[in-house]
């Protein structure tokens, strides 16, 4: 894959959510991540791509390679036009949850991946950019 | 695709054979939920050998299954974790809680024994 291709998976169900951890782990693999690395990858995908069912019914979900001052790795950001979230410092709080589930995937997948960043506006929707480097 | 489920005795042994769904999770649950009725199973085991994620959808529902065959008087097992999928299981920060796990089927079946001649023993 060269550092031009951007993948892009529309999410509106679960199986959306198993499509694009799937190409996210396709992807991650041909970038030369671990097998390993692969898994953090697929799960942060996972966790993202759920929310965005759960919370904004439908989005999407890029993944792509990217370089950065001769580094490498894969960069996933997850948007939808959601209802978005009140207070994101909660949000990010491990066992915070609205829907009475465990509250894990946002601080977790923060946990996942090398660099997380999260931008929201209440009734514009959610945007969760993250990468992955390869070392 | 659904979960086959195997009766072995006094145990049922379900095998996950690809990616689940929702539905395909459901549908274990409820399966699970009425075969230990039907059968009067003691011990339930869930191989999780193929999974290559377990998000923290999948380990809330295995946990809320675990809770439903306790319910049914029966004991559950999971087996078969993968070690890429432990260590990916921790840096979120999933616990299964108290579902007890094994290595493999066969640690599984000898757990599960343990456990339920461990529960037996509690209750005389
Ligand atoms: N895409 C989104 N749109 C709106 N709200 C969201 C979105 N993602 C997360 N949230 C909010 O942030 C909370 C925490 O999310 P998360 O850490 O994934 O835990 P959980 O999904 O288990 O509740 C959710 O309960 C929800 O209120
Ligand atoms: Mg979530």
């Amino acid at each position: 894959m060269n550092d031009e291709s951007i993948v892009i998976v529309a999410i509106r169900s679960d199986a959306d959510i198993i499509a694009a951890r799937q190409q996210g782990r396709q992807i991650a693999a041909s970038l030369g991540f671990t097998s390993t690395e692969q898994a953090l990858i697929a799960t942060a995908i996972s966790e993202v791509a759920r929310n965005i069912v759960e919370y904004a019914q439908k989005g999407e979900i890029t993944i792509q390679a990217f370089s950065e001052r001769g580094k490498h790795g894969i960069l996933v950001q997850a948007r939808d036009q959601g209802p978005g979230i009140a207070d994101l410092d909660l949000a990010m709080q491990d066992g915070y949850s609205t829907s009475n589930s465990l509250g894990l995937g946002l601080p977790g997948t923060k946990r996942l991946m090398d660099e997380f960043d999260i931008t929201s506006e209440i009734g514009k929707g959610t945007t969760v950019t993250m990468k992955k480097w390869r070392y | 695709m659904a979960v086959p489920i195997l009766k072995q005795h006094d145990y049922l042994i379900a095998t996950v054979q690809s990616t689940l769904t929702d539905s395909d999770m459901m549908q274990l649950q409820n399966d699970l939920a009425e075969r230990v009725g039907r059968f009067r199973s003691k011990g339930v085991i869930i191989d999780v050998t193929v999974l290559d994620v377990m998000d923290s959808f999948a380990c809330r529902m295995i946990r809320t299954i675990a809770q439903v065959i306790r319910l049914r008087g029966a004991e559950t097992v999971l087996v078969g974790i993968q070690p890429d999928v432990a260590f990916a299981m921790v840096q979120l920060g999933l616990s299964l809680d108290n579902v007890p796990t094994a290595l493999d089927l066969e640690d599984g079946l000898a757990l599960l024994e343990q456990r339920i001649r461990g529960r037996h023993n509690h209750e005389r």
